[in-house]
Parts: C-alpha cells; sequence; structure tokens
C-alpha cells in the first residue's frame, strides 16, 4: 500500500514511475567490474591463522608474487578519529610481520588468469608463529590478554562516555528499574556481487580503477594519499554495483594493491573476490555486548536510561568511518524515540583477532533497537501493561525535540504510525488467536517495535564524532545541453536504490521536462562532482536537495530566457511537457529552443544572461529522522525451535515520498536483512579463529521461503530538515526487523516462562532455553 | 574459488568408463555425474580430482525400470525425474515426495540419484531412502559386478564401501506392497539447504496394528540408517499419537548424534524426536 | 594447467568456437570466453543462483556445469530473451513491478523463472515460492520478484 504526496502540486515527484535503470538490466547489459577483461588477474594469499608472526613466505620459482617487503613506499590504512581516546591503529596494504586475523592477505599473486593465480597462490608457503588468538570482545578486555596493537593498551580502541547532569538522582528515584544484556552476534552484509576491482594504466600515465564501491571519490583521495601518487592520476569508477549496504562503503586494501600494481605492471590487473573472502575477509558488523537499564516511574514512564556497548571491531579500523561507527553510533542514537532526558553510557571499541568491522545497513540501529525494545516489552510486563501501552506513554510527541545526547528530532509520528500499524495490525483478533492456537499446542507471538531512523546526516553530525573526514555534503552539477537533453552530474554514487530516477523525478518537477529525458550520471571522478557517495540513507535528502537548488537555479534561468524570447513577464511563464508557456495564451517555446538559444545566440540576451545552461547545488542539511512502527508475527515451533514469520506490518514515515514504488522496495529489502539477522545470518568463529561460516550453505541470507508477506502503510511529515521535504529510509527495514521478531518470538515464549535477547535466535538457541526451562519444571514437580 | 586442474574423459560405453576408471582410480579419478556436490567442493578446492570420467554421455544410464519387485535407477537419473511418480503404488509417491525436498529445483535438473549416493553426505534424502527401503547397490568395475546391500553400504561421513575403481551403476530399491503407507519429514533452517535432521518411514497394517515398520533418520548420524529400537516401539501398535510418540522418543535416544558448532547433541535428538513422529503423522494424513 | 580443449558453444543460437581447460566452469565460459557478461557470478558454489542459465530448456546453475559438458547443447541466457526490442513478458514484469534494485541477481531470477515457466506454466503459488528461494537476492526481500513472476506467468500463460 502507498500513498502519494497529496497536494503537493506535483506532477513528478510522489509518482511510482518506473525506473531508469531497469531496461539495461534486465537486458544483461548492466556493467559491472567483474565484466571487464584484464591482461593479469590477481589472487590474494591469506591468512589461515587469527595471530601470529611471519616469519617466512616462499614464493614458487618463476611466479609473480607480491609482499609487504615490495611495498615499502606505501603507507599503511590509518583511519583517525580526534576524540573518545581513539588509538590510531594502522593496517599494512599486506600484512607487514604479523598477522592479526584469518583472511587477512598476505601476498598477492599476478598471473595471466585467475586459474592460474589460484594454483600459484595455493603453492605459496607461509611459514607463521602462532599465537594465541582472541576472538570475543570480553576475552580481549581481560586482565592479561595478549595486546594485538601496540598502540591500544588493553585492547580498547575508543572509549565513549555520556553521562547526563542530575543523573544519578533521577536514578535513583525510580519506581522500578529493568535491565536486557542483549547479544548481538556477527553478521556479513553480503552484497551479492562480492567486491571487485579492475586497474588499468594507460600511455598518459594514468590509472582508472573500476571498483565495486559506495564512495568512488573518496578512494580516489585516500588511494593517491596511500601510494603518494598524485590524485589527478588517478581515476575512479564505479560502475554497475552489485549492492553494497555498507560493506562496499570503506576502503578495500586490495584496491589500493590493485592500483599500485597496475603502476608497477604498466597493464590491466584485475581482481574479483570469491565468496569464500567475502564471508572471512571483507568486513563484518555487528558482534557487540549491549547491556541496557531503563529507570522508570510509577506510571511507567522511563526517565533515565543507561546502557553498556562492547562493540567487537575486530583487527583493524575501517576507513573513512573508524571502527567508531558501531560503538559511537550506538551510543549517540541509545534512547531512540522514547522521551528521557537522563542517559549515561559507556561505549568501547575493543580489537581482536577477527575480522574488521565496518558499516553494514542500519549500523548499530538494529541491535540497539531490539535491545530497547525488548527493554520496552520486558518493563511492560513487569508494569503489567500491554507492550502498546508502555510505548504510548514514552514516544516523542513534541518537536523539534532534543534528546539527552543534544541531538535535535525534527518532527515526525512515532505515536501516530505506531496507532497505524496496531490498527491495522487488528492486535485483538490476533490474540484470539494466539489463544486458541496455545490451546491446540501452537504458539504465535506478535512483536512491536518503534524506531527513529536518522538520516541525512550532514558534516555537523560526523564532526561530532570527531572524524577526520567528515562526509556530509553533496554537489550536484544540472546541465541542459544545446539540444534540449538534461544532465544531472551527482557525487553521490548509487548501487539499487533507483536514484536516476528519483532524481530524475525532482528535476523534472522544476524544468517541466519529463523524467525519461533526463539523465543523472554518477559514479566516475572523471565526469561527476566530488561528492561523498551512496550510503546512510543520505542521497535522497542530500544528492536530492543539492539536485533541487541546482533544478530551481535552471529553472530560473530558464524563465528568464523564456521571458526574453516569448516576450512576456516572469510571473507569466510556466514550465511544463518540456516547453516554456505563457499562461493564458498560446505562446510558448520548448526547452530546446531555449537551451539552443542561450548556447548560440547569447548575444540576444543582451549581457543579461550568462551564456550557456548549467548551475550546481550543493548541500549539506542537518540530519533527518524517519521513523516507523514494524510488526512481526511468529509461529514458533516448541519442539525444534523453529521460527517462521508469517505476516509482517509495517507503518513507515520516511516525510515527502519521491516514488512510493522505490520507497517500498528499500523498505522490504530492508526486513529481508533484518529477518536474516533476527533468525539466520551469523559469522561464527571457532576458538582459534577460524571462520566456520566460509559458504552460503552455512552463512545463511533469507530466501523468497523465508520472507512474509509484507504490509506497508505510509504516513507523511515533511521534514523541515530537508528541502525536499524527504527523510532517507534505506536502512529502516532492518533496524526495525530483528527488534519487531525477537518480541514476537518472547511473546510467543510466553507461555513457558523463558526469554531470549541473542540475534539471531536460532532454533538451537530457542530450544536451549526451552530444554533449560523444561528441566527446571521436571525439578520443581 | 576455481577447481584445480584436472583430465576430462568422455566415455561412451559403460565398459570404456570402467576401464577408464581402472586406469585412473589411483590417481585420484572420480565419477562425474550430475556435479552438484562434487564441482562445489572442488571449487573451494577440498577436493582435487586429478582425473573426472564425465559418464554424462553414456546411453543408457538414465534408465528406470522395473520388474516387479524392485525398480532400477541408473547411474544418471537426475532427482527431477522423480518430480511425477515414476512407477505405481506407493513407492512413486513416495519417491515424488521424497525429491521435492532435495536442494531446489536447478539443482534437481542436474544432481543424480546414484550420484547422491556415492557422495553419501549424512543429509542426503536419497541415501536415507536407500537405507530406510533396504536398497540394494550395484557397484561395477572392470572386476566384475558388486551386490552391496544398503547396511554394508555406508561408512561415516562422505565415505562408501565402494571400492575407488568401482562405479555405482545402478540401485535396487525394493517395491512396496500396495497398501504400504509412507512418512517423510525433515528439518533445516532455510529452504533447500542441508537437513539437519530428516526421517522416512513406512509400515503396513495387519487387523489395525503396524506390522513391518521401516523407520529410518538421516542427519543426525556419520550415516543414514534404519532404527530398530523405534520399529520395535512402533510394530505390533495401532498407528495413533501415542505410539508415534513412543516411536519417535526411541529413535532420538538411539541415535548417537553429530555434533557440530551450533548443534549439539541434544539439540540433534530434539530434531530427530520432531522428524520422526512428524514422518509418522505423515503416514495418517 | 592442463591442456586446453576446442569446443563450439551455442549461446542464444550463435555459435562460440573456444578454447578452454576442462575446468573451465560455464559460468566462466560464457562470460570470459564468449563475452556474455549478462550472467553473473554470485558464489560459484551452487547456492546464490546468480548463474542461473538455462541449457537445452532446463535452468541450470551454471558454476555447477563445466563448459565442457554443455558443447553441443542448447544454452540461453538473459541477453537472448527479448526479441529484439520486445522484452520478455517477464524481463517487462520485473521492470513493473520493480522486481529489481542492483540488478546483480536479476539475470539469474529471469532465467530460473523463465526456466520453470516454460516447463510448468500452471505452477501452484506454493511451488512458484519453493521455485524461487533456489535464488539469493539481497535488495528486494524477494516480495516484488513474487508479483513479478506471478503477473509474467500469467501473461506467458496467456500467450
Amino acid at each position: 500500500m502507498t500513498a502519494h504526496t497529496k497536494g503537493s502540486g506535483l506532477k513528478w515527484v510522489g509518482r511510482a514511475i518506473r525506473r531508469l535503470e531497469d531496461p539495461a538490466l534486465v537486458r544483461g547489459q548492466g556493467r559491472f567490474t567483474a565484466d571487464l577483461p584484464a591482461a593479469h588477474w590477481v589472487r590474494f594469499v591469506r591468512s589461515p591463522v587469527a595471530a601470529g608472526e611471519i616469519k617466512s613466505i616462499t614464493k614458487p620459482d618463476g611466479a609473480t608474487v607480491i609482499t609487504a617487503a615490495d611495498l615499502k613506499g606505501v603507507k599503511p590504512i590509518t583511519p583517525m578519529l580526534h576524540k573518545f581516546e581513539y588509538k590510531a591503529v594502522a593496517q599494512s596494504i599486506l600484512a607487514d610481520g604479523v598477522v592479526r586475523f584469518v583472511g587477512e592477505a598476505i601476498a598477492a599473486v599476478v598471473a595471466a588468469s585467475e586459474e592460474e593465480a589460484e594454483d600459484i597462490a595455493d603453492l605459496v608457503e607461509l611459514d607463521i608463529n602462532e599465537t594465541k588468538p582472541l576472538v570475543d570482545a570480553r576475552d580481549a578486555l581481560a586482565k592479561g590478554a595478549p595486546q594485538i596493537h601496540a598502540v591500544a593498551p588493553g585492547n580498547v580502541i575508543l572509549t565513549g562516555k555520556h553521562k547526563t547532569e542530575g543523573f544519578d538522582a533521577v536514578w535513583a528515584s525510580a519506581a522500578r528499574t529493568v535491565r536486557i544484556d542483549a547479544r548481538s552476534h556477527r553478521q556479513n552484509a553480503t552484497p551479492m556481487e562480492a567486491r571487485a576491482a579492475h586497474a588499468a594504466y594507460d600511455a598518459s600515465g594514468r590509472v582508472t580503477l573500476h571498483c565495486t564501491t559506495q564512495m568512488p571519490h573518496l578512494m580516489r583521495t585516500a588511494i593517491a594519499d596511500l601510494i603518494g601518487m598524485p590524485e589527478s592520476d588517478l581515476r575512479v569508477i564505479a560502475p554497475d554495483v552489485g549492492g553494497g549496504f555498507g560493506q562496499k562503503m570503506s576502503l578495500c586494501a586490495e584496491y589500493v594493491l590493485l592500483v599500485w600494481l597496475a603502476r608497477k605492471l604498466k597493464s590491466s590487473v584485475a581482481w574479483t573476490e570469491d565468496r569464500r573472502e567475502n564471508l572471512i575477509a571483507a568486513f563484518h558488523s555487528r558482534d557487540q555486548y549491549v547491556t541496557v537499564e531503563g529507570a522508570f516511574d510509577a506510571s511507567a514512564k522511563l526517565i533515565a536510561l543507561r546502557a553498556d556497548i562492547v562493540s567487537n571491531v575486530g583487527a583493524y579500523s575501517c576507513f573513512p568511518t573508524t571502527c567508531g561507527v558501531e560503538p559511537l553510533m550506538a551510543m549517540a542514537e541509545m534512547p531512540g524515540p522514547y522521551d528521557v532526558q537522563q542517559y549515561e553510557c559507556l561505549a568501547r571499541g575493543v580489537l581482536t583477532n577477527t575480522c574488521t568491522m565496518a558499516a553494514y545497513r542500519g549500523v548499530s540501529r538494529p541491535v540497539i533497537t531490539f535491545t530497547l525494545e525488548r527493554l520496552m516489552d520486558k518493563a511492560a510486563k513487569a508494569f503489567a501493561l500491554d507492550p502498546i501501552d508502555i510505548r504510548r506513554r514514552n514516544l516523542i510527541d513534541k518537536f523539534p525535540y532534543k534528546s539527552a545526547m543534544g541531538i535535535e528530532y525534527d518532527e515526525a509520528s512515532y505515536k501516530e504510525t505506531m496507532e497505524m500499524a496496531v490498527t491495522a495490525a487488528d492486535v485483538p483478533a490476533f490474540r484470539a488467536r494466539q489463544n486458541d492456537a496455545r490451546a491446540k499446542g501452537e504458539y504465535l507471538g506478535i512483536g512491536f517495535a518503534t524506531f527513529s531512523e536518522r538520516t541525512g546526516y550532514g558534516s555537523p553530525a560526523f564532526a561530532a564524532r570527531g572524524m577526520a573526514i567528515t562526509p556530509g555534503w553533496e554537489t550536484v552539477h544540472v546541465t541542459v545541453d544545446p539540444s534540449g537533453f538534461v544532465e544531472a552530474r551527482i557525487g553521490s554514487s548509487p548501487h539499487g536504490q533507483g536514484l536516476r530516477t528519483t532524481l530524475a523525478q525532482i528535476i523534472a518537477d522544476e524544468i517541466g521536462v519529463p523524467p525519461e529525458f533526463i539523465k543523472v550520471i554518477h559514479g566516475d571522478t572523471d565526469t561527476a562532482p566530488y561528492g561523498w557517495g551512496t550510503f546512510a540513507s543520505r542521497s535522497l535528502v542530500i544528492s536530492g536537495g543539492a539536485t533541487l537548488i541546482a533544478a530551481r537555479k535552471v529553472r530560473a534561468k530558464l524563465i528568464k530566457i523564456a521571458s526574453h524570447m516569448l516576450e512576456a513577464a516572469e510571473n507569466d511563464i510556466v514550465l511544463e511537457d518540456g516547453a516554456a508557456k505563457v499562461a493564458g495564451t498560446d505562446r510558448t517555446v520548448t526547452v530546446a529552443a531555449m537551451a539552443r538559444e542561450i548556447y548560440t545566440q547569447t548575444h540576444r540576451f543582451k549581457g543579461e544572461l550568462e551564456p550557456g545552461l548549467s548551475e550546481s547545488g550543493t548541500y549539506d542539511p542537518p540530519g533527518t529522522f524517519s521513523n516507523a512502527c514494524h510488526i512481526a508475527f511468529v509461529r514458533l515451533d516448541p519442539e525444534t525451535g523453529f521460527v517462521k514469520v508469517e505476516r509482517y506490518v509495517v507503518a513507515e514515515d520516511a516525510g515527502r515520498i519521491i516514488n512510493p514504488m522505490i520507497a517500498d522496495g528499500q523498505v522490504h529489502g530492508g526486513i529481508a536483512q533484518g529477518i536474516g539477522n533476527a533468525l539466520l545470518e551469523e559469522i561464527i568463529y571457532d576458538e582459534s579463529g577460524g571462520i566456520l561460516t566460509a559458504n552460503l550453505a552455512d552463512y545463511m541470507p533469507p530466501t523468497a521461503h523465508e520472507m512474509p508477506p509484507i504490509e506497508l502503510h505510509h504516513m507523511e511529515t515533511p521534514s523541515t530538515q530537508s528541502i525536499t521535504k524527504a527523510k532517507g529510509l534505506g536502512e529502516g527495514g532492518t533496524i526495525g526487523a530483528p527488534a519487531a521478531v525477537l518480541n514476537a518470538i518472547n511473546d510467543a515464549l510466553t507461555p513457558f516462562g523463558v526469554e531470549i535477547d541473542i540475534i539471531p535466535a536460532t532454533p538451537q538457541r530457542i530450544r536451549a532455553a526451552l530444554r533449560k526451562a523444561e528441566k527446571a519444571a521436571k525439578k520443581t514437580t | 574459488m576455481k577447481p584445480a586442474p584436472f583430465v576430462r574423459h568422455v566415455p561412451r560405453t559403460l565398459d570404456e568408463a570402467l576401464a577408464i576408471l581402472s586406469q585412473v582410480a589411483g590417481q585420484d579419478g572420480r565419477i562425474l555425474a550430475g556435479g552438484q556436490s562434487l564441482v562445489p567442493i572442488m571449487a573451494f578446492r577440498l577436493a582435487k580430482p586429478a582425473h573426472l570420467v564425465d559418464i554424462n554421455n553414456i546411453d543408457g544410464l538414465d534408465k528406470i525400470s522395473s520388474n516387479g519387485k524392485s525398480l532400477s535407477i541408473g547411474a544418471c537419473v537426475r532427482h527431477a525425474a522423480f518430480h511425477k511418480p515414476v512407477v505405481d503404488g506407493p513407492l512413486g509417491k513416495l519417491l515424488t515426495f521424497v525429491a521435492r525436498h532435495i536442494a531446489h529445483y536447478p539443482i534437481r535438473v542436474r544432481g543424480t540419484f546414484c550420484g547422491s549416493l556415492a557422495h553419501a553426505d549424512p543429509a542426503s534424502e536419497w541415501c536415507l531412502t536407500a537405507v530406510t527401503l533396504d536398497a540394494t547397490m550395484i557397484a561395477k568395475s572392470t572386476r566384475g559386478t558388486r551386490e552391496i546391500k544398503a547396511t554394508d553400504y555406508f561408512d561415516g561421513i562422505m565415505s562408501t564401501t565402494l571400492a575407488e575403481d568401482e562405479l555405482l551403476a545402478e540401485v535396487r530399491l525394493p517395491m512396496l506392497a500396495s497398501d504400504t503407507k509412507f512418512g517423510f519429514n525433515e528439518f533445516n533452517r532455510r529452504a533447500g539447504d542441508f537437513a539437519m535432521a530428516s526421517s522416512l518411514v513406512t509400515y503396513r497394517l495387519q487387523g489395525g496394528k503396524i506390522i513391518d515398520a521401516h523407520i529410518g533418520v538421516g542427519g543426525a548420524e556419520p550415516s543414514p540408517r534404519r532404527i530398530p529400537e523405534a520399529e520395535a516401539a512402533l510394530n505390533g501398535q495401532t498407528p495413533d499419537d501415542a505410539a508415534f510418540r513412543a516411536a519417535a522418543e526411541a529413535a532420538s535416544q538411539a541415535v548417537d548424534p553429530l555434533e557440530d558448532h551450533q548443534t549439539d547433541a541434544a539439540y540433534r535428538r530434539d530434531l530427530v524426536r520432531a522428524v520422526v513422529r512428524r514422518a509418522l503423522e505423515y503416514t495418517s494424513r | 594447467m592442463t591442456d586446453k580443449t576446442v569446443l563450439t558453444l551455442t549461446i542464444n543460437g550463435r555459435d562460440h568456437a573456444i578454447s578452454v581447460e576442462p575446468r573451465r566452469t560455464l559460468a566462466d565460459a560464457i562470460r570470459e570466453d564468449c563475452g556474455q557478461t549478462g550472467t553473473h557470478i554470485g558464489c560459484e558454489h551452487g547456492i546464490c543462483g546468480a548463474c542461473t542459465v538455462i541449457v537445452d530448456g532446463e535452468p541450470v546453475r551454471s558454476c555447477l556445469m563445466f563448459a565442457a559438458q554443455a558443447a553441443g547443447k542448447k544454452i540461453r541466457t538473459v541477453e537472448g530473451l527479448a526479441d529484439g526490442d520486445n522484452l520478455h513478458p517477464m524481463q517487462q514484469a520485473f521492470m513493473d513491478h520493480h522486481g529489481l534494485q542492483c540488478g546483480f541477481c536479476t539475470p539469474g531470477f529471469l532465467m530460473l523463472a523463465v526456466g520453470v515457466l516454460e516447463r510448468e506454466p500452471d505452477i501452484s503459488d506454493d511451488d512458484l515460492i519453493d521455485v524461487l528461494s533456489s535464488n539469493l537476492c539481497r535488495c528486494t526481500g524477494y516480495q516484488n520478484i513474487i508479483k513479478a513472476v506471478r503477473a509474467a506467468a500469467a501473461t506467458m500463460r496467456g500467450k
């Protein structure tokens, strides 16, 4: 179900038009990095052990094998954060003397084909003096634990602390406190296209790097910095990208090596990551322990919140966000959609001998939302309240709202979306079915999640984290060429989000040219303006805002041109259907004719208008909050612990919706990943730091079979913090689903007196909890 | 993830295949039929056969035939051949029902019945079928033909008593009496995944009492097998909930469960109890 | 390396004479040797289905078949679905119902759905979900893929 932007007066914005991206993709004419032919192929030799000193690397005779010793001039990746006692750990492009996780690249084999490179890689002999690895963050925090990086004593890479004034007194006044100890296991974003890079040297001395990335411009800057080459000698292209979900936001050491190799070989060289490498060595996420305690007054109003966050950041810190991305976002946004002005938090990033953590759709919010929503349900039980009731008492309803962390929330609809979803879900009917089912030995559950989704982070939001790089703004150039075709060059780098369509819709409304005549160009540092790419539910807000600014300037100029050409007052000019018209007359001139005129007959404008028709816009918003309520319905099989999500209801508010079809698709996809997080997906390390889930049978993204039908309901609270009035919504599905599903599971488990606060809530874990309860029951009877 | 190099042999007759196999068996030669299990492990380089004897071009290996006593399934019969009953009566229906649970459609159109038996994954539906129904494996080599009973065939995880120069040319399943009841159930966390436990059961009724119970369990031990304790619990009973529960409990206690990092013995027993009972419930649907 | 063999792959009615090692998978051969890059590779172990193509009328994982095994067979890939400017009903339905986002898994889903529906045009809704669970998509949550395939099935039946 979708809502259109009623009464906006807009013709294209708000319509579910088909995507302009699709014709090429459905014909198999997409162009992905791995589609490019190369003269040389790379295979990485990766560490088979989690921790150790490299004593020797023996290369097969005659093979081209690059090791750290060959890379003396190349700097290590050393992301920086200027706050939170951050320790600047460095990651060599290839392991230099020490290995810190299974899968770390130690050497790069270069050969004429992928097969041959892999054959040679199998022959490279590694002599590594293995040392005891640290896999779990709590073990890494223990006294006397081995130190993974010399610069980070106790393996703590950063510490965030927050405590509001007067916290202790308010805490002491509580009628009741409730606590949740939550565990989120490790996940992998698992884009269907794993990482890939192709670097080609040309005779001018330049290298063109095609790579599957969400931030092409920053890759160029970072790689040029590390190699010590002029940035102008590097062109980075993100062609079609097969999903990213945050995993392709961070700089990969592998890409740096590819550029270095192309320069060394003066040729083309390619690397296509295989699925096993992706699962063990691309970035991981969500490995956290979160303890939350809520202090409630007698009316079940949350008056103070205390959180302890331990985030396992892996062996290194990711660039550009740093490993602060999870613990610091958790700290900043833990209070979520609830009105609570007293807050104490300790958030630590902990180094371990595991794959490096980086952003994954939702970042910390799937975890903190799951924790906080479990807290709310547990508190509801303690107060003998309905889960909806306790949320009604605590959701923010006055805007703008300033959180205990000082973050300003713009207007949203926390209560309204919850009521909308609750009505659609028909809770009383469900409770009746649930009771009937229990009588038959069947266990159904319903789970609610209400949450805020901060989107469109501008530079100040990143600066608040002390980031050395604050990827907040975007620039867009909108050009009408002399034939009237419109081109928007953007710094964002979409990879499935449909931005070529939605930005065209925004432009179409401003200048009266239909979207199919508007081409959005992105992902090439030679042709797109500098920008930060696509991540953090930002592109439609920030690039969309920049697009609107640029398009409005083009519109203003078109009106001036039309006013000249049609000899009419600017106020009387209307732009629609590819032409300017004088209102109330039949006088008209096409955009193409106006464009031709302003390029080729500039003299006619007597110096009042500059030649050409190209404008740019830059936008750096403060950030805006989307919100939603998710309701999951599950069936739990107590004999096997199996959980089936049978139905899923969402009421979502992301401000003005530009294209409802695309918006729905984002929510659907997010929920699938959230259900994966809740039930299925887990990267498992054994005690020695080896990964037991290195294929897609053991690491389990959901299939069509595991997905319930999803019912979507929309509400539109136009954002005052976003000039298009749109809020981002790329991550909400992922944020809400683990919470809703876990609350539903716990609801289903109520008759057994068992609770589970672990994601994924696997059947093994559910059965273990039930078995414990069965044993306890036997003892007491 | 590219397979290591190998030499591919493409015999046109079974005799030619056996001759090649006898030559290359000692040099890590293997049979390639559907490839749906072998090729993935080659991609991970967990298997690096130096020779593959591709039997897909041999005429006649994709035949299913019945002599009234048993159903003969040739070495290249694909899983998808069973999408519709291949024979009248309960056996045809049973095979169709089981086949639907094997992996996914595109895997089923390539993978073979005998290939599954030769690969001997503990979770394989066809391996479970073979042991539950007391199949006979027909192994051929240049040395001759050998019949192997299901009870003598499996030899632990992904291991069989086939000699390295032997080709599993055929599997014979005894025909089921027309009044045979059957049931199958398996548990996995995601559609099409390997079963974490599975059960196939058959029995007949005589005067309202269960006779000739076969209760097979797969995925729970290194090899699938019939569980005599569960069969004993079922034979002579009326097919009701209590009998099914007792048999399921017996099976759960009788197995020596496989354990892995996620799945402990207690959980595997839970699953065995559930799949056996559900397979039995299916018989009285 | 082992000796290469010369063979011909017939893809979408066109013959490609190629020289490959026996270990070359059909997926790699289609992409690297025949230059048909619309078929994508997502896992190389038969789970994700991105590489699904139709061989002699049956949808198969091209990563689990060796190129040499497909010689002499009729191979259909996503590039052969449309009839010139006219999209196949499945392609049209994926566009109409937003059945794709990044587009990486799309060729595999198209070939899976077309391959199965051509063989079983009257497949039930439940069986169709089972079939679609053969392949992985990380963007769409499958909701719109299911919608698209159901719509295309109706169109294909009408023809």
